[in-house]
């Protein structure tokens, strides 16, 4: 931190050098996320894959936390660990879910699915390293990721991409329904139509 | 917060841990004898069997303990802990008196304390795949369907009273909380209490347990300790269910005397509920997998929307 005084932008700034605790944790909590992210799509054990996956989105939400986000840390455990990993493992039971390796799960497309993961990734550090170069976290003021700032930017800034999310899940739920009613009007005799409200269970 | 106060609210914490479990197990015990004409455990300990659990816990401690062969031995193992702990970790959040007294509070508590009850159920989900048992699969399945039934109505019954009280925290809720809250959202706390009795498995809707079908579900393949564990996770999971019930919907640490009795209050309406649970099971027989999911859906669901649009509309006409 030599070149304080001739670069004033720097003058409020934390170093890289000499890290907080919290710092460091947030590298390690990220090395363990990034880890479990790795062994999800290397193990050769489809369920495993699966319960990988909590960990690495468990690790991301521990990184919300250390971010001062809580709101969103929450909801991703409680969406992602909590209900989608048991989506994910109720299909895996439902289907096929042996006990030890699964070779025949290999589809022979792993140089594309690195091509396109390893472009996403580079993508994402770019832009990620380029938006917040230079940005802080405040601690003296109220956390930015508290549900009140959440609510209040989510209601008031971004009322508009929020409804509009809304109405394209909102489509998607109308969608699997007529797909999975249909299905089973084709598959049943014409008389069972009437019955078909116990199908759509 | 110094260190000697957090050291004694997590040792607290703990011992709360470690014995209501125990507490509603023993309540159990007795109140299903009574309610059955019986007398339930009299000799364990001398004066009505109190010592019968902790009996119990020493012969689970002295069983062996099995993995079958062609189990996965880690996610075998590892899966009585990941159904245990968030019990633990819930308590945290979870006001039992006035002026901070609570072990930590949470900014978005309700949403902690949502988020890692759902994590509990991949506990089940892990056993019961890695028993490498039909029956334990069964069960793994059906825990898995009736978690995904029931965790959005408990959600949205969870979000009426969050809109109610216009925040998140628990004792932020208990803060905001007046006597009339209690006829408000009673049909909120009705779906919140079924939903949480779906997600523990308890009569009417062990299903997924059911030991007259698949034997005992998930925990066929267990012995030993870790069958007590997730033992243990279900009393735990009766305490923690009555607890946020009472938090959210009866007031909590409200009631005559609260700045001094407040703890008194929070364990007294934990303790009905607790009973509650039980009644249910010696009174209602089993729901079929099937009534289970049509009861969330078309019952349950329905219910905690209404509720949400009569929170809405009374919240809008006061303000």
């Amino acid at each position: 931190m030599t070149h304080v005084p001739s670069v004033p932008l720097a003058a409020g700034h934390p170093g890289f050098l000499s890290p907080t605790g919290v710092e460091i944790a947030f590298v390690l909590v990220g090395v363990v996320a990034l880890g479990a992210a790795v062994a999800t799509v290397t193990t050769r054990q489809l369920v495993h894959a699966a319960l990988w996956l909590v960990v690495a989105l468990g690790g991301v939400a521990v990184e919300y936390l250390l971010l001062t986000a809580e709101f969103i840390a929450w909801v991703q455990v409680l969406i992602y660990v909590g209900s989608v990993v048991v989506l994910l493992l109720f299909g895996l039971m439902l289907t096929r879910a042996p006990i030890g390796r699964s070779p025949e799960a290999d589809s022979g497309n792993r140089p594309a699915a690195l091509t396109v993961a390893g472009g996403a990734a580079v993508l994402l550090v770019v832009l990620v390293v380029d938006a917040f170069r230079s940005t802080w976290i405040r601690l003296d003021v109220p956390a930015a990721g508290s549900t009140r700032l959440t609510g209040e930017a989510l209601f008031r800034n971004w009322v508009l991409p929020f409804e509009a999310l809304s109405v394209l899940l909102l489509a998607a739920l109308v969608g699997a329904i007529v797909l999975s009613r249909r299905q089973g009007a084709s598959a049943a005799p014409p008389e069972a139509a009437g019955t078909s409200e116990d199908g759509g269970r | 917060m110094d260190v000697l106060d957090t050291v004694w609210r997590l040792l607290a914490l703990l011992v709360a841990f470690l014995v209501l479990p125990l507490l509603v197990g023993q309540l159990e015990h007795k109140v299903m004898a009574h309610m059955q004409g019986r007398l339930g455990p009299m000799y364990a300990g001398g004066f009505h069997g109190w010592a019968q659990l902790v009996a119990d816990g020493v012969k689970f401690a002295q069983k062996e303990d099995v993995v079958p062969a062609r189990a996965d031995r880690r996610v075998f193992q590892l899966a009585p802990a990941v159904a245990l702990l968030p019990y633990l970790l819930v308590l945290v959040a979870v006001p039992v008196a006035p002026h901070g007294g609570v072990v930590q509070a949470l900014d978005a508590g309700l949403f902690f304390v949502l988020a890692v009850l759902g994590v509990g159920v991949l506990g089940s989900l892990m056993g019961g795949w890695a028993s490498a048992n039909k029956y334990s699969l069964l069960g793994g399945m059906r825990t898995a369907a009736q978690l995904m039934a029931y965790e959005l109505p408990m959600l949205l019954a969870a979000a009426s009273v969050a809109m109610a009280a216009g925040t998140l925290s628990l004792p932020g809720i208990l803060a905001e909380w007046e006597w009339w809250w209690l006829p408000w959202q009673i049909v909120g706390g009705f779906v919140f209490f079924v939903a949480g009795l779906a997600e523990l498995h308890r009569p009417p809707f062990d299903a997924p347990v059911a030991d007259s079908e698949i034997i005992f579900g998930a925990y066929t393949e267990y012995t030993g300790l870790r069958f007590a564990l997730f033992l243990l996770a279900e009393y735990a999971g009766i305490v923690v269910v009555s607890a946020l019930t009472a938090v959210l919907f009866l007031g909590g640490w409200h009631g005559p005397f609260a700045d001094g009795l407040g703890w008194v209050w929070t364990l007294l309406k934990t303790a009905v509920l607790s009973f509650v649970v039980i009644w249910l099971r010696v009174s209602y027989p089993r729901l079929r997998a099937d009534q289970i999911q049509r009861f969330a859906w078309t019952v349950l669901v329905p219910l905690a929307l209404a509720q949400i649009a009569l929170t809405g509309v009374v919240k809008v006409v006061l303000s």
